[in-house]
């Protein structure tokens, strides 16, 4: 609408309680993520003030019904299975974009395209029913138990997959086409193009794409608690059994009371901490690139 | 494209590329086809139409589309005023770089991005406990509303800055007050908007299964009223995967129902996307 800052129109009562109503529910819009986060730090303030902020984190494990409250085992248990992967999933989304861009045939574009987003839409719990019946007892012959941190990092590269595929797909679409008539016009190979002039012009946009996928990696909870074994351990190697901070919130909070309670909205508080920090640093990302 | 292959790299890098290409293809058609395969058998109008027996191993899931369905309603009717409000401030009542506008579009980045078991642990905090909602349908659809919110204000938007700026200026022109403007000229042009954010809110809820386990809750009858409890179709195929043995022929069956849902949105969203904006271009 058009909007006048010094109103010498003099709008009827209804244009002013029109925008009055508006500014009101974008406002509730965005006080929504406040109200969050204030009711998870009053949930879990008593935790902090029992418990002792530092026994999070130096307790000798994590056994709340006899009062140690150590997260740090789940919290190697969400990192581990995010850092294996968003390294598996980072090249093979941005090669999926590359391939999609530059070398697929031009009548293969569109359905493969459709078919990522129809798979960054599936919902994760069905990637864990597969990842369960399938993969696990799959692993299990390989090397048992078969619940495993590998079974994680599995169905979680296939999860983020295709979120990084999409992001990488639109950087590269804003790539400006002067960069590639350029690079033809230098003759140089379609790989060189690749590497040394359209990554390089795309880096903005692939890793807001990465942040992303690591934020869905560490949010993740259905599938990671139908594949991983749930047991609260560091995971000394791929086949070992362990257990998220995601998961450990879905199956305590069914019967935790008072400190072990407010120890789980604490964990819950980390995780939006840390998806907070993430959704500024792509902000910062955004903001540099549009003003460079 | 230039076809021409310099070196040996060229060759290479297209080998891989192609490699990776069917590499994914590959992947992911064995887990959709698998799911697909295993769970068409057991898809009938008496699965759809019956009710869960023996903790599901048995019988339908009518009960469970049903609750799905309740939650889905609530979270809209609830969402779509607030979204709708907000779209419209963010499009046409402030500038891009507004510090207040500013601020809710990082605030709804932020909460795009929540972990949905954070939205489930604030649910269950405020709706089912400080509001004394219980598990229930509504504690669960109000907790889907706040997570599909920013979908829902981010394709609206979309949907309001897409009308071209000459209908602003003849509305101006006209003398029309903002609210006849917004009535009759915006809300209709930027629909298609509005749409595709509610199909695609409507999927991610659909899909949705950490946020409800502890506000809509497992109980899997027939839901008596909107404060019962009542199960989603996605945390159904959860509970029979991981808590029922012998529950995985129907945790398949109820899997490919959900991905047929969410194929139906996904079409319906790309349809309305395509369809109606290029159509309203035309008459632009």
């Amino acid at each position: 609408m058009i909007l006048l800052p010094n109103i010498t129109l003099s709008p009827s009562r209804v244009d002013q309680l029109l925008v009055w109503i508006l500014q009101g529910l974008a406002a509730f819009a965005g006080i929504l993520v406040l109200l969050i986060v204030g009711f998870l730090m009053l949930e879990a303030f008593p935790a902090v003030r029992q418990i002792g902020f530092l026994s999070f984190f130096s307790d000798a494990s994590w056994h709340p019904v006899e009062g140690f409250y150590n997260v740090m085992a789940m919290v190697w248990g969400s990192l581990l299975a995010m850092l294996g992967a968003v390294l598996l999933a980072t090249p093979l989304g941005i090669c999926s974009a590359v391939f999609c861009h530059f070398y697929a045939p031009t009548w293969f574009v569109e359905p493969y395209r459709k078919l990522i987003e129809l798979l960054a839409g599936i919902p994760s719990v069905v990637y864990g029913l597969w990842g369960l019946v399938v993969l696990v007892p799959l692993i299990g012959q390989l090397h048992p138990p078969g619940p495993s941190l590998l079974a994680g990092i599995s169905i979680l590269t296939i999860m983020i997959l295709p979120t990084i595929a999409l992001m990488a797909d639109a950087s590269l679409a804003k790539v400006p086409s002067v960069y590639l008539r350029g690079a033809i016009a230098l003759g140089l190979s379609r790989w060189t193009t690749i590497r040394c002039i359209i990554i390089p012009a795309a880096t903005s946009g692939l890793s807001t794409g990465i942040i992303l996928g690591i934020g869905r990696a560490i949010g993740e909870t259905m599938a990671m608690l139908m594949v991983c074994g749930n047991v609260v351990q560091v995971p000394t190697n791929l086949f070992d059994p362990m257990r998220t901070l995601t998961a450990n919130i879905a199956l305590e909070m069914a019967y935790a009371v008072e400190d072990h309670r407010a120890a789980l909205f604490f964990t819950g508080f980390l995780l939006l901490g840390v998806v907070i920090v993430m959704v500024l640093a792509v902000d910062y990302i955004k903001q540099r690139h549009t003003y460079a | 494209m230039h076809k021409s292959f310099g070196s040996n790299t060229d060759w290479v890098a297209c080998l891989l590329m192609w490699g990776i290409g069917s590499v994914i293809l590959g992947i992911f058609s064995l887990v959709v086809g698998d799911v697909v395969w295993h769970g068409l058998a057991g898809v009938s109008w008496e699965f759809l139409s019956t009710a869960p027996r023996d903790a599901g191993r048995a019988g339908g899931i009518i009960p469970i589309l049903i609750s799905t369905g309740l939650l889905l309603s609530i979270c809209l009717v609830v969402a779509i005023p607030i979204g709708l409000g907000a779209a419209i401030f963010l499009a046409e009542c402030t500038s891009e770089h507004h510090a207040f506008g500013r601020v809710v579009r990082i605030s709804l980045d932020v909460l795009t991005a929540v972990p949905s078991i954070v939205f489930g642990l604030f649910g269950y905090a405020f709706f089912s406990h400080m509001l004394g909602m219980g598990f229930s349908l509504v504690s669960g659809g109000l907790t889907l509303a706040c997570m599909v919110l920013p979908i829902l204000i981010r394709a609206t938007e979309e949907g309001f800055r897409t009308v071209p700026n000459e209908y602003r200026l003849g509305a101006a022109a006209l003398g029309l007050s903002r609210m006849t403007t917004l009535m009759t000229l915006l809300l209709p042009a930027a629909m298609p908007g509005l749409m595709v954010g509610v199909i695609l809110g409507t999927g991610r809820a659909m899909a949705e299964t950490a946020a409800l386990i502890y506000t809509s809750g497992y109980v899997d009858r027939m839901p008596e009223s909107l404060m019962d409890s009542g199960r989603a179709l996605s945390l159904h195929i959860f509970d029979l995967s991981m808590n029922v043995p012998g529950g995985n022929a129907n945790a398949y069956a109820s899997a490919v129902v959900l991905i047929g849902l969410l194929l139906v949105m996904n079409t319906l969203a790309s349809w309305v996307a395509g369809h109606w904006l290029k159509r309203r271009m035309f008459w632009a």
